[in-house]
């Protein structure tokens, strides 16, 4: 009986299945294909082997020192020349780069080492370690990270290694800080939960289910970092704080700077070195961060493909619109008329992935039309292709709209006639939708927000707006208008919010209202009152409702017409009582079997089936 | 293995599975100094065997915090929740260990309930992986598991995006399962998912229920499903059980007002019935409206 619907239930997992199976491989491949990835990748190797097969690679010691050739110039002996104690530039460059990069690396490992599990812990735990390791961390941050290097090195000696844990130490706040956001967000989501439920000890959960969002964050975090560190310790010893004794790049500097009139290309090395390592960490992080993003550019690529063809299609549209000023002879008396409308989204292989399908139905003045669906079966891309409101890839890819006797998706558009919709949009098109809450901006007051359209739709003075909207929160039932006018919205509740983005939807007085599951996220007590105010608004008023949903007992309550999509088609349309009674097509049979209302309690639902994959 | 063995032959007892009594929750205030938050109050309600006790009520009634309670995810502040003759009001993460065998949930949003980077193998091996089981024994019982729930045995090896809204919840309902509990606590277990789904999700639990012999405590905003899954059905409102009694007689011929206007509210899908329906409705508010106003014009 449910053929269909179960088929599409079981398709759509085996086609997203073959892409999504190994995740860590298509990041490092992703990390790959990105040209800045690879450069980086390349760069910060070939510097780690040359540092590591220093020793080997080196003509001389770091600190050979051969007195009767200073400041040479490059020859086939020095071949980058020399310092002015007669040492290798290009040996000392090779030692140089060990000390940097390992420096660099404990640096970022104290950070780690510190910030990390303290992160963890007060992300996780919150309470007392939270607070006092807030306290710790910002008076680290408060320190002059400057001075107290000063400091450490006047007290302990120039050693590469001291100054890079207390860098390390300075900077681990940083790591404390992102561990701790990333935490906080995972900290009470429902897997956590049902970990605890399942006894796992706090250890085990931090584990396997907390570490793993924080990881690639930290990733980043380290290759900027380790930049930094090499930054500030080099910076030391360019002031001439480093240990004489060891070549690190920051020593060569000063002393490349010592003798920059005499020799400049001593200065050059090491800052080329310095350069070329930091901004390889630089990009590295970048290359990481896009990686990680899913960022398939679909949109790019796909321009580049059908260029030709959007040109040609748009002059083609062009032509149309000319030829094609009025619309279908005999239905200008419908509100709203939809014909075959298709509505695709392009993937990345270059085809359209359709998601509305030859859709058609119309809508007259004081008529509500119901839309009923499951989740994907297009109902709401409808809706908003009438709305004007689809996603900037969507493509209208077949079929027409028309509002009142114009196109608002004339024969052959690609897309929406925006200039023709943003007139009609607010005025008389308007809209309810799904989550009071989210749409409702919590920075105005709600005053505010049902004025300021009014004002610029209506053109009339604030004052007038003022008693429009005042007048309308009464007429959607709101005890207290004047409090509502002056709260801001996280100040009512979400029935009350409802109520106000109703009032918004008429405020403008106009012909169509497109409600997107109006009632969904409210308690079933007042979306009963939301109903009957539905009701009593579009009969005082005499406008045409499209309403969205996927409740049948909502059709019941409202809908003069119903019509029911699957998988992006329309499967059946008609009057109310035809549908509900007497539905003809197998799925709508199946959505209706699946109501609870009339059923003996505790019986099998979808028994007649061998048990499906729902 | 064996311990889901031992689960099985437990010794069989008499009286319910669980009790709670007086069951008071409070949330401290964020504020300094302020009074801390009541989410619940006076709470009684007990679980019998195999039983199924329906939660109804409004959002913020409290209903999704009795469950947690029950589970150790909510602060008890006071009264006790006794589960097979034993306090686990303020039970430690370690008798919580012992108890997640017999003790288990399912949440209502399957697209959180699943940590995005596991594969479903590892997810279901979780709660076996806690209680010592093996991994070969693990593995044979997540198929088991898979194959009760009605999913594929190559589910194993992915990953929860690649799964509908229905096939997520079945995978939480599996790993509910694993360790054959002998309560499930079921946090609006339906409500995220589309009307055919929802039907058969509910027979499925029903259908475990029948072979296993499982407790549910079903907690749902939803007064048709309540109706349809529940032996005995309590009614929250404003963090109080103002109702209950047997599934029939609370979900067809409610006595307290807020459970009228609930059973009302619920619209039925026939435009004749639900205008009839519509009038009861008004009818019954202005009769409650009334009664109020007499109630405060006596005090």
């Amino acid at each position: 009986m449910s053929d269909s619907v179960d088929s599409a239930a079981v398709a759509a997992p085996v086609r997203t299945g073959q892409s999504g199976t190994v995740v860590r491989s298509t990041v490092v491949r992703r990390l790959l294909r990105n040209p800045m990835g690879i450069a980086s990748l390349v760069i910060l190797g070939s510097i780690a082997l040359l540092a590591i097969f220093a020793p080997v690679l080196a003509p001389f010691e770091e600190n050979f020192a051969n007195i009767t050739k200073t400041l040479a110039p490059a020859d086939s002996v020095n071949i980058l020349g020399t310092d002015s104690a007669g040492r290798d530039t290009w040996s000392r460059l090779l030692f140089g780069a060990q000390l940097t990069l390992l420096s660099a690396l404990l640096c970022a490992g104290v950070a780690i080492a510190i910030g990390l599990p303290a992160g963890l812990i007060a992300g996780y735990y919150a309470g007392k370690f939270e607070a006092v390791s807030n306290w710790v961390v910002s008076i680290l941050m408060s320190l002059p990270g400057l001075i107290v290097l000063l400091t450490i090195r006047a007290a302990f000696g120039p050693s590469v290694w001291i100054s890079m844990v207390a860098f390390g130490v300075l900077i681990s706040p940083s790591y404390f800080r992102l561990t701790r956001t990333a935490v906080q967000s995972v900290r009470n989501e429902l897997y956590v939960d049902a970990a605890r439920v399942s006894g796992l000890s706090d250890w085990s959960i931090i584990a396997r289910h907390i570490f793993s969002v924080v990881r690639a964050p930290i990733i980043i975090q380290t290759a900027a970092i380790a930049g930094v560190a090499i930054a500030i310790q080099s910076g030391l010893e360019f002031l001439g704080l480093g240990d004489p004794t060891k070549a690190t790049w920051g020593v060569m500097l000063s002393e490349g700077f010592k003798n920059v009139y005499l020799t400049p290309t001593l200065l050059l090395w090491p800052a080329l070195a310095m350069a070329l390592t930091i901004g390889g960490l630089v990009l590295l992080g970048n290359a990481i961060r896009d990686a990680l993003e899913d960022g398939e550019k679909i949109k790019h690529r796909k321009k580049k493909v059908h260029a030709a063809e959007d040109a040609a299609s748009a002059s083609a549209s062009k032509v149309a619109r000319k030829t094609l000023a009025a619309v279908e002879a005999g239905t200008e008396h419908h509100l709203v008329k939809v014909t075959n409308l298709g509505v695709g989204y392009p993937q990345a292989d270059g085809s359209i992935k359709k998601v509305v399908d030859d859709v058609s139905f119309h809508v007259d003045r004081g008529e509500i039309l119901g839309i009923v669906g499951e989740s994907g079966s297009g109902k709401s891309q409808t809706a908003f292709s009438i709305l004007g409101l689809l996603p900037d890839n969507a493509r209208i890819v077949g079929g027409t709209i028309q509002f009142d006797g114009n196109y608002t998706v004339a024969p052959g558009d690609e897309r929406v006639n925006q200039a023709r919709l943003s007139k009609l949009r607010g005025k008389r098109i308007s809209y309810i939708p799904q989550e009071p809450m989210s749409n409702l901006d919590p920075a105005f007051t709600i005053g505010y927000q049902l004025v300021t359209p009014m004002v610029r739709v209506l053109g009339i003075s604030k004052d007038e707006a003022r008693k429009r909207a005042l007048k309308l929160l009464t007429d959607v039932g709101i005890v207290n208008p004047e409090r509502t006018f002056n709260a801001y919205p996280h100040e009512v509740s979400g029935g009350m919010a409802q109520r106000v983005l109703i009032a918004g939807a008429i405020s403008c007085e106009p012909d169509l209202v497109i409600a997107d599951e109006p009632t969904t996220a409210l308690d079933v007590t007042v979306q009963a009152d939301v109903l009957d105010l539905l009701r009593e608004l579009q009969q005082r008023l005499n406008i045409g409702v499209i309403l969205v949903t996927h409740n049948f007992g909502v059709v019941a309550d409202l809908c003069d017409r119903v019509a029911v999509m699957q998988n992006g088609r329309l499967v059946e349309e008609g009057s109310v009582r035809d549908i509900l009674r007497n539905p003809k097509e197998p799925y709508t049979q199946t959505l209706l079997a699946s109501m609870l209302e009339g059923k003996t309690p505790m019986s099998m639902l979808v028994s007649s089936q061998k048990e499906p994959v729902a | 293995m064996s311990t889901v063995e031992v689960n099985e032959i437990a010794p069989l007892p008499t009286g319910p599975l669980l009790t709670v009594d007086n069951l008071v929750v409070e949330y401290p205030s964020k504020k300094f100094r302020a009074k801390p938050f009541r989410a619940l109050t006076d709470i009684n309600i007990t679980i019998g065997r195999g039983e199924t006790l329906g939660l109804v009520g409004e959002s913020g009634s409290g209903k999704t915090t009795l469950g947690r309670a029950v589970l150790g995810l909510a602060p008890v502040t006071g009264g006790k929740i006794t589960f097979e003759g034993k306090d686990i009001s303020h039970a430690t993460r370690r008798q919580r260990r012992t108890l997640s065998r017999d003790l288990q949930v399912v949440f209502q949003d399957p697209y959180t309930s699943l940590n995005p980077a596991l594969e479903i193998g590892a997810i279901l091996a979780e709660p076996l992986g806690v209680q010592g089981m093996e991994q070969a024994a693990a593995k044979k019982r997540v198929k088991e598991l898979l194959d009760q729930v009605g999913l594929p045995s190559d589910a194993i090896h992915r990953l929860p995006r690649e799964f509908s809204g229905g096939q997520r919840q079945r995978v939480a309902i599996a790993r509910a399962l694993a360790l054959s509990p002998k309560l499930i606590v079921c946090d609006e277990p339906v409500s995220a998912l589309d009307l055919s789904t929802q039907a058969r999700v509910l027979d499925l639990f029903l259908q475990i229920q029948k072979d296993t012999g499982v407790s549910y405590l079903f907690v749902s905003h939803d007064l048709d499903v309540v109706r349809h899954i529940s032996h005995r059905v309590a009614v929250m409102y404003h963090g109080e059980i103002v109702e209950q009694g047997p599934a029939e007689v609370v979900t067809r011929d409610p006595e307290h007002p807020y459970t009228q206007r609930l059973l009302l509210a619920s619209p039925v899908p026939d435009p004749d019935r639900q205008e009839q329906r519509r009038a009861d409705r008004h009818r019954l508010l202005d009769i409650q409206r009334q009664q109020t106003e007499q109630a405060g014009a006596l005090a």
